[in-house]
């Protein structure tokens, strides 16, 4: 607390984060009408409309927010409220449909799962998944074997040279994550990545996780476990059918939080 | 180089991280910035638009940073794709090669469509065309889904998108070179033996890879647009592939037409680089088979298209993400 005053007193809030009225709108298609047989959809053709056939999602509604170096901010809400879809936006994934978000440098998702490929070697897709995230080839081959220790993978023979879609889902995750993880963030975004694997595997990403944090700017955490919420954050934003709810210090937020889920 | 500016400033707040745990109320203090809008506060502090398109020539760079990236995805796609075969990666050329054993019962033995030429030209002038056309043709296949079929990796990584496309396009080149050790061996067991002119391949299949990369790049946003294109384009491609003289010679089979239709067909890009591979890979193919300022065709081609296309491709970047 006392070294966020300090930082005040020298308008040393720096922001990292600029939302302004941001809405994001999905377009599904072939889901404008609940038939989904070959006739509606030649209707749906013949008849006039401003987007034949096209259903559009409101997933963000008109967020503003402003996050400063060195905050670590939790997004909650229930499901479907917006919350990875903000995330995205804010790391220009998605397009916005109206509004803007300023960054300072480039915010990054933890997590690579899309680049990998089960088909290949646990090997090959370290190395895929690393040049996915924009490392260099020399910088993966220095944080391989760091990468593969972190994940346990070999802890239980050489399962690495193996194709990953013979392991078991939790060693997959675990992979998945120690990939994810070996990058270092400017504004660091997590998505409900830290209930990955066993017990042990939980703590050792916990940790991986606080490290991140040190590293990054300004860190952004999704979650539903209100506790690593409480143990991150020092600020929630509370997302509700994709509009804010409530942006404040932690405590009052989950206090106001839990008081509407009813827990 | 906002980076540089980043890095800078990180250390100021970094205290705050280690010492606090629990919640700490961030209060709105009072600040010299509380009177600025969204815009004029970025603007201060440097901050940019996330997700917003950047200029040409800084794409072209960045795309070049991403290089080792496009190559090691086309290799893992093209791999993945027979590791579940028991033979494995021998279906990179077992492919092709039954590929060119059908075509060649349907028109070779069964409708003989060899007018005009020898057996020993014949067998070597479809397996080529086949083969070169199917490059174009899988290149426009791939092209259409890279985009809508991975919109999993658009929305999770950062990257040029360009990058996909070209990736796709470069694995089917990958894969022409498996099918050109079969075509290899089908010129020599019909008697044509290597020569000086088989070096005329390497620009060939650079010009026809270029070309290739701008119909993927074109495509990809298409097909990102509109994904109803991947139904509609195995059609397109069999009536260009029908229209190119994959399995018969265009001046023979259009002799008596007017002139103009053959010189169109025999300029479709399609038809320009299988001739020139003909022309380079089989003997009894002179240059009196090709068109005139055919180089010059093939060049313009490959650079109108793979510039167009990667342009094109360019203007639509920060859209892609919507799927």
């Amino acid at each position: 607390m006392a070294d966020l005053d300090k930082l005040d007193k020298n308008d040393a809030r720096i922001p990292t984060v600029i939302a302004d009225e941001l809405h994001i709108v999905y377009r599904v298609n072939g889901a404008k009408t609940g038939k989904g047989s070959a006739t509606s959809a030649l209707s749906r053709i013949v008849k006039r409309g401003e987007e034949r056939g096209v259903r559009k999602v409101h997933a963000v509604r008109g967020v503003s927010f402003t996050s400063y170096r060195g905050e670590a901010i939790g997004l909650i809400g229930s499901n479907g409220s917006g919350k990875s879809t903000l995330l995205r936006a804010i790391a220009g994934l998605l397009p916005a449909e109206k509004g803007k978000v300023y960054t300072d440098g480039q915010p990054s998702l933890l997590g690579v799962n899309a680049a990998l490929m089960n088909d290949l070697t646990g090997e090959r897709n370290v190395i895929l998944g690393g040049l996915a995230m924009g490392m260099s080839r020399e910088e993966i081959k220095a944080r391989y074997q760091e990468i593969v220790d972190f994940s346990g993978i070999n802890e239980k023979g050489d399962f690495i040279t193996l194709p990953m879609r013979t392991y078991s889902s939790g060693m997959a995750a675990r992979l998945r994550f120690s990939i994810a993880a070996a990058k270092d963030h400017d504004v660091l975004m997590i998505d409900e990545a830290l209930a990955t694997g066993d017990r042990k595997f939980q703590k050792r990403s916990e940790a991986r996780i606080r490290e991140l944090r040190k590293e990054a700017g300004t860190v952004f955490l999704v979650s539903h476990n209100n506790k690593s919420i409480r143990d991150t954050c020092d600020r929630v934003l509370w997302l509700e059918r994709g509009e804010l709810r409530m942006d404040g210090p932690t405590a009052e937020v989950l206090k106001e939080y839990e008081k509407f889920t009813g827990k | 180089m906002p980076d540089q500016a980043a890095l800078l400033k990180t250390k100021v707040p970094l205290v705050s991280e280690t010492t606090h745990d629990g919640g700490v109320a961030v209060s709105a203090a009072p600040s010299p910035d509380d009177g600025l809008s969204a815009s004029e506060l970025a603007a201060k502090y440097g901050l940019t638009v996330s997700g917003a398109r950047p200029g040409l020539f800084e794409y072209v760079r960045q795309l070049w940073g991403r290089r080792h990236f496009i190559i090691a995805f086309s290799q893992a796609k093209l791999t993945a794709q027979y590791s579940q075969a028991k033979l494995g990666q021998l279906w990179q050329v077992a492919t092709p090669l039954l590929n060119a054993l059908v075509y060649y019962l349907i028109f070779g033995l069964i409708l003989g469509a060899n007018r005009g030429m020898e057996k020993s030209v014949y067998i070597p002038f479809l397996v080529t065309g086949v083969f070169v056309f199917t490059f174009t043709q899988s290149s426009v296949m791939a092209g259409v889904r890279a985009i809508s079929g991975n919109l999993g990796l658009v929305r999770a990584l950062h990257f040029p998108r360009a990058s996909l496309p070209i990736s796709f396009a470069l694995q089917q080149l990958q894969q022409l070179l498996f099918s050109m050790i079969v075509l290899f061996i089908v010129a020599c067991a019909f008697g044509s033996f290597p020569s000086l002119s088989w070096v005329l391949i390497i620009p060939v299949l650079l010009l026809q890879f270029l070309f290739n990369m701008g119909l993927a790049l074109i495509m990809a946003r298409a097909g990102s647009k509109t994904p109803d294109l991947a139904q509609l384009m195995p059609f397109v491609m069999r009536t260009w592939m029908y229209a190119s003289g994959v399995m018969f010679s265009i001046p023979i089979m259009l002799k008596d037409k007017p002139t103009w239709i053959a010189d169109v067909l025999q300029w479709n890009p399609a038809a320009i680089y299988m001739d020139l591979m003909r022309f380079a890979l089989i003997d009894g193919y002179g240059s009196d088979n090709l068109p005139p300022h055919v180089w010059a065709v093939a060049l313009g081609w490959a650079v109108l298209v793979a510039a167009g296309g990667f342009v094109y491709f360019w203007k639509s970047e920060e859209r892609y993400g919507r799927g």
